[in-house]
């Protein structure tokens, strides 16, 4: 089940692996992505830490980790194809997976259906 | 109100604006300022264009100018001969006076001859990428250091003392906002080139980046593969580099540099008593998000035609502001506009051939000096068009007298290096005449 | 076409000296690893071609020359011929920086002058005219604040504080001289808030970096307020002289509290923008921060003129010799035009015409914040969207096609769909009511035939460009194409 940030991120998880990325939203108020800085696998994070900076030509915005935890894969794909985001970013356009630290986190976070109010009430 | 040439407003002009804008005087454009402050402006009342252009010839008649002497001096600035069509163009209105080409659609023609100035910089140095131009050569190692930092997150830069003693200053201040420290290693007394064994030695896991010459200050060539050996992995290489010595040696991206910056003036720029020239960046293409400057890639519009844009301007303090790579906002496009139509002017031959010109005129003097009593060549390792020479009396009063005879004799070399005493900095290019260096070689050997 | 394109094997647009060789030849002087084995692959064109090409790249431009261009915050003045005449004299341009200063007096004596008239201009006491731009005078500026607190032994400063609505460099130049950045909010008034500086005002605060007129082009009117409190702390002020094309004559940053000055002589004082450079950014300083500037330094004795590098406190050297000196022989040109009463035309000329542009336009576009302005002004691009359903770059594109420059666009970052536009005093009331009436043909556009608007330019040779492309694929360098 996915769940979403009030930052746009979401996170979809399995017991204690996620698989994390941004919202269709999200992509759509960034425009044209050219570039995304990923993390090194093996990377641990906190809640609320930066987990990537997503470029579009004129802009360069920061993308916060949803929950903690360790880097176990990152998408490999977006260094070629950095478009995968604008193109599929809830489905290709994943970021990182992750092993969460504490699952618990997750329940701070948005529905599905909670999000996507949340996002048309924001644009 | 007063005529001025450059201000077209009418006093019915100023009339009708302030009434469109509801007031009733200029001085009520400016309510706002605080009015106890003195704002006079005691300096000259305005002067009618002649007048001033007669004030500064007679300022300019001052000075001694390079054309009206016979030039031996480098160190930095290199008087090349200048095609004509070179300032015919590059003073036109239209590169003149455009700025920063923010509005790509009506700057292409900024945009296409700074990507043919990129793919020029990068033939010359080998590099994958090159940017548009820093301020000058030196401002550009101290960029290059700095980059070094962000690429290898270590703290420290390792700089030759055969680099220009004015760039390894400026390296300094640029690394001392950061705390980023700056160690010297030395150059071999004998060849002139790197003393290796002292890089060695200073060598260590904080270093992030190493810089040499090529050729170095004291002209002489440094082998970049040899130097490139000793160091770690990781460790990157800086050279500062003469655009015109690469027409000839080897281009330091296929020696193992990593990045190479240089002063672009020698590029068909007058030489403006030290600026403006430019600073030339180029690097591997894996560094491309750590540059600093300007760069400009290639694209297409809507209609697919092929077209320039900035780009990665992510880099830049515009987007980023606090997290740029550079502070760096402008750069030196008309200068690289300068350099662009004199190597196209040149060409593949024609750079070439002003290399072997400068090579031949210098090694020629060096030869000629050997058997000559008073002085000596100082170094043994390979030069270019640029060689230290020690004297055995005063240099200053030395080139006192050559100046005498309008001879802008070897650069003395005391001042930045206290172990040179008497050595000089000698200087040939392709723009000294065979019968200049004759005139000088015949007052030197009267002086000596 | 690139010139790459253009080139022939076996042409040649370059001749030299008819004079024999002396027979060093590279290849018996030098080891063989050090000679370049291939050629750098260097266009081979005819002097025509290279005219031809060139002509055609200029042709591409739009400039000041060819029409009005109202980029906010650039000051893109009409630039007197007089001074490129003065700056290709022979005397100053074939100077070798390692020339005896005997040989130098005359250009020393011109950097001597003008900085002279940078103090009257500015109310600062020394200057240094090393800084080849203004974001490397920031940097400097910087610099001097960092030793100024290291020679007062003061270690707990580690914050400079810069408005949201300050130009990028500011932030970066801090940032490069080990400062963190604390941003203060701007006002409803659009300008600093004094209550929320009040909060920032602390002992770990080593400077405030201000341009005034801000880049609203609004008067910071409470500025000796804030001087007041910052010195109280200790804290210096620095200024941003981005904007003093609306203050010459008027008043001066030395008078208002400022310690430090950056000028953009590219800006106010009519030096050419060249594309993006050369410019030159002077640095300034009062009387107690004199020791720290940049070296070496122009020393005057018995009129005779010579360059020092005896401060022990300075910062170094900012650059290689001493500035873009071809730079500074056209502002000092510019300065001996105007003349102190022309200076003051010049800003008052400026603010007129800002007014007045404003006056016009506002009408049509909401302005960003009420009141006078200064040399330049912003309005707020939101009403395009709402009510014309465009962006303001479709606006900015559209005035590409009459053949007038768009203002800069969205910046300052606090004003939404932001067009920051100033109209430097040579230009005429005329070519300002044609502005404003292209803006108003293309609001109807709008209505007309709102997609030619959105897919503009369609006149100027060039339609939009694929910028996603350009920064996804990042070529950088002009590369033969492989043979098929």
């Amino acid at each position: 089940m996915m769940k979403f940030t009030k930052e746009h991120e979401w996170i979809e998880a399995k017991g204690d692996e996620g698989k994390i990325g941004i919202s269709d939203y999200a992509q759509d108020q960034l425009g044209d992505i050219v570039y995304i800085e990923l993390p090194d696998k093996g990377k641990k994070l906190k809640r609320g830490d930066v987990l990537c900076t997503i470029e579009s030509v004129k802009a360069a915005n920061d993308i916060y980790s949803p929950v903690s935890g360790e880097i176990t894969e990152i998408n490999d794909g977006l260094d070629s194809k950095p478009e995968l985001i604008n193109e599929d970013a809830e489905g290709k356009g994943w970021i990182v997976e992750i092993k969460l630290s504490d699952s618990s986190e997750l329940d701070d976070l948005m529905t599905e259906e909670e999000y996507r109010k949340f996002a048309k009430e924001e644009g | 109100m007063h005529r001025n040439p450059y201000i077209p407003h009418s006093e019915k002009d100023v009339e009708e604006m302030l009434k469109a804008i509801g007031i009733s005087s200029v001085e009520d454009l400016f309510a706002d300022l605080p009015s106890e402050m003195n704002s006079d402006l005691n300096i000259p009342d305005a002067k009618d264009e002649y007048s001033v252009y007669r004030d500064l010839k007679t300022l300019a008649n001052r000075n001694i100018n390079l054309n009206e002497m016979a030039v031996f001096r480098g160190g930095g600035i290199y008087p090349h001969l200048i095609p004509s069509v070179v300032y015919a163009l590059a003073t036109r209105h239209e590169f003149l006076t455009a700025y920063t080409p923010y509005q790509a659609e009506v700057s292409q023609g900024t945009l296409q001859l700074l990507f043919e100035f990129q793919t020029l910089i990068s033939e010359l140095t080998g590099l994958e990428v090159a940017n548009s131009s820093l301020y000058d050569g030196a401002s550009a190692l101290a960029e290059a250091a700095l980059m070094s930092v962000k690429v290898n997150r270590k703290e420290k830069v390792l700089v030759c003392e055969s680099i220009h003693p004015e760039y390894r200053d400026v390296t300094r201040t640029y690394c001392y906002g950061q705390n980023i420290e700056v160690d010297t290693f030395g150059y071999d007394k004998e060849t002139g080139q790197v003393d290796l064994e002292d890089l060695k030695n200073k060598l260590n896991e904080e270093v992030s980046a190493v810089a040499v010459g090529y050729p170095n200050f004291l002209g002489v060539i440094e082998d970049l593969k040899e130097i490139k050996s000793v160091l770690p992995k990781g460790i990157l290489l800086i050279s500062v580099v003469n655009p015109i010595a690469l027409s000839i040696l080897e281009p330091p991206g296929n020696l193992g540099v990593d990045i190479a910056v240089g002063e672009g003036q020698p590029l068909g720029n007058l030489p403006n008593m030290g600026g403006p020239g430019f600073g030339l960046f180029a690097s591997r293409k894996e560094y491309i998000r750590k540059m600093p400057g300007r760069i400009i890639g290639e694209t297409v519009d809507l209609d697919g035609n092929t077209a320039y844009a900035m780009v990665l301007q992510t880099r830049e303090q515009h987007i980023r502001r606090d997290k740029a790579t550079s502070n760096i906002c402008s750069n030196q496009a008309l200068n690289a506009l300068v350099a662009t139509v004199y190597m196209s002017v040149l060409g593949r031959e024609g750079l070439v051939e002003v290399g072997r010109r400068c090579f031949d005129k210098a090694h020629y003097i060096q030869e000629r000096m050997k058997t000559m009593d008073g002085l000596h060549p100082v170094f043994s390792g390979p030069f270019f068009h640029e060689f230290v020479v020690q004297f055995d009396g005063d240099l200053e009063k030395i080139n006192k007298k050559l100046l005498e005879h309008k001879i802008l004799g070897p650069l003395s070399l005391s001042r930045f290096y206290p172990e040179l005493e008497n050595c000089g900095l000698l200087c040939t290019t392709e723009a000294v005449p065979n019968e200049d260096i004759e005139f000088f070689i015949a007052r030197m050997e009267e002086i000596l | 076409m690139t010139i790459f394109e253009r080139s022939s094997d076996g042409r040649s647009a370059y001749t030299l000296p008819d004079e024999d060789s002396h027979g060093f030849a590279l290849e018996d002087c030098l080891p063989e690893h050090l000679l370049r084995k291939d050629k750098a692959d260097l266009p081979e064109c005819s002097e025509l071609d290279v005219v031809r090409h060139f002509t055609e790249l200029a042709e591409k431009n739009h400039s000041v020359d060819k029409g009005f261009y109202p980029l906010g915050s650039c000051t893109m003045k009409y630039n007197p011929k007089l001074n490129e005449k003065t700056s290709s004299l022979e005397g100053f341009a074939y100077l070798h920086p390692y020339q005896p200063t005997s040989t130098l007096q005359g250009s020393l004596e011109l950097m001597f002058r003008l900085e002279k008239l940078l103090c009257e201009i500015t109310g600062m006491d020394s200057y240094s005219l090393q800084p080849a731009a203004g974001a490397h005078g920031e940097l400097a500026g910087m610099l001097i604040v960092k030793k100024h607190f290291e020679k007062l032994n003061d270690t707990g400063r580690t914050r400079v504080i810069v408005p949201d609505s300050a130009h990028g460099t500011n932030p970066a130049s801090a940032v490069m001289a080990g400062y963190e950045i604390v941003e203060v909010e701007s006002s409803s008034e659009g300008i600093v808030d004094l209550d929320g500086l009040d909060d920032l005002l602390k002992e770990d605060v080593a400077a405030i970096m201000l341009t005034n007129p801000n880049t609203l082009g609004l008067f910071e009117k409470h500025i000796c307020e804030i001087a007041r409190r910052a010195h109280e702390k200790g804290i210096l002020l620095y200024y941003d002289g981005a904007n003093l094309n609306a203050i010459m004559g008027k008043i001066k940053p030395g008078e208002m509290g400022f310690d430090i000055v950056h000028l953009n002589l590219h800006k106010t004082f009519s030096t050419p923008h060249g594309m993006g450079g050369p410019g030159s950014g002077p640095v300034g300083v009062k009387e107690s921060l004199a020791d720290l500037l940049p070296v070496p330094r122009i020393v005057e004795g018995d009129g005779e003129y010579t360059l020092s590098e005896d401060y022990p406190d300075t910062i170094g050297r900012m650059r290689s010799f001493y500035g873009n000196f071809g730079v500074l022989v056209r502002a000092y040109t510019y300065i001996s035009l105007m003349g102190s009463q022309g200076l003051r035309l010049a800003s008052e000329m400026a603010v007129l015409n800002a007014n007045y542009l404003k006056s016009l336009l506002s009408k049509m576009i909401p302005e960003g914040y009420p009141g006078i302005c200064k040399h330049e002004f912003v309005l707020d691009g939101g009403k395009l969207v709402t009510d014309y359903k465009i962006k303001t770059l479709d606006l900015a594109k559209r005035l590409l096609d009459y053949g007038v420059h768009p203002p800069t666009i969205y910046f300052p970052l606090i004003v939404n769909e932001a067009l920051m536009i100033e109209p430097p005093e040579t230009e005429s009331k005329e070519t300002l009511d044609g502005y404003s009436e292209i803006v108003k043909k293309i609001l109807q556009e709008t209505k007309d035939d709102p997609e030619m608007v959105k897919s503009a330019p369609h006149t100027v040779g060039t339609r939009r460009l694929n910028e996603a492309l350009a920064s996804r694929q990042l070529k950088t360098r002009w590369k033969k194409e492989k043979a098929t």
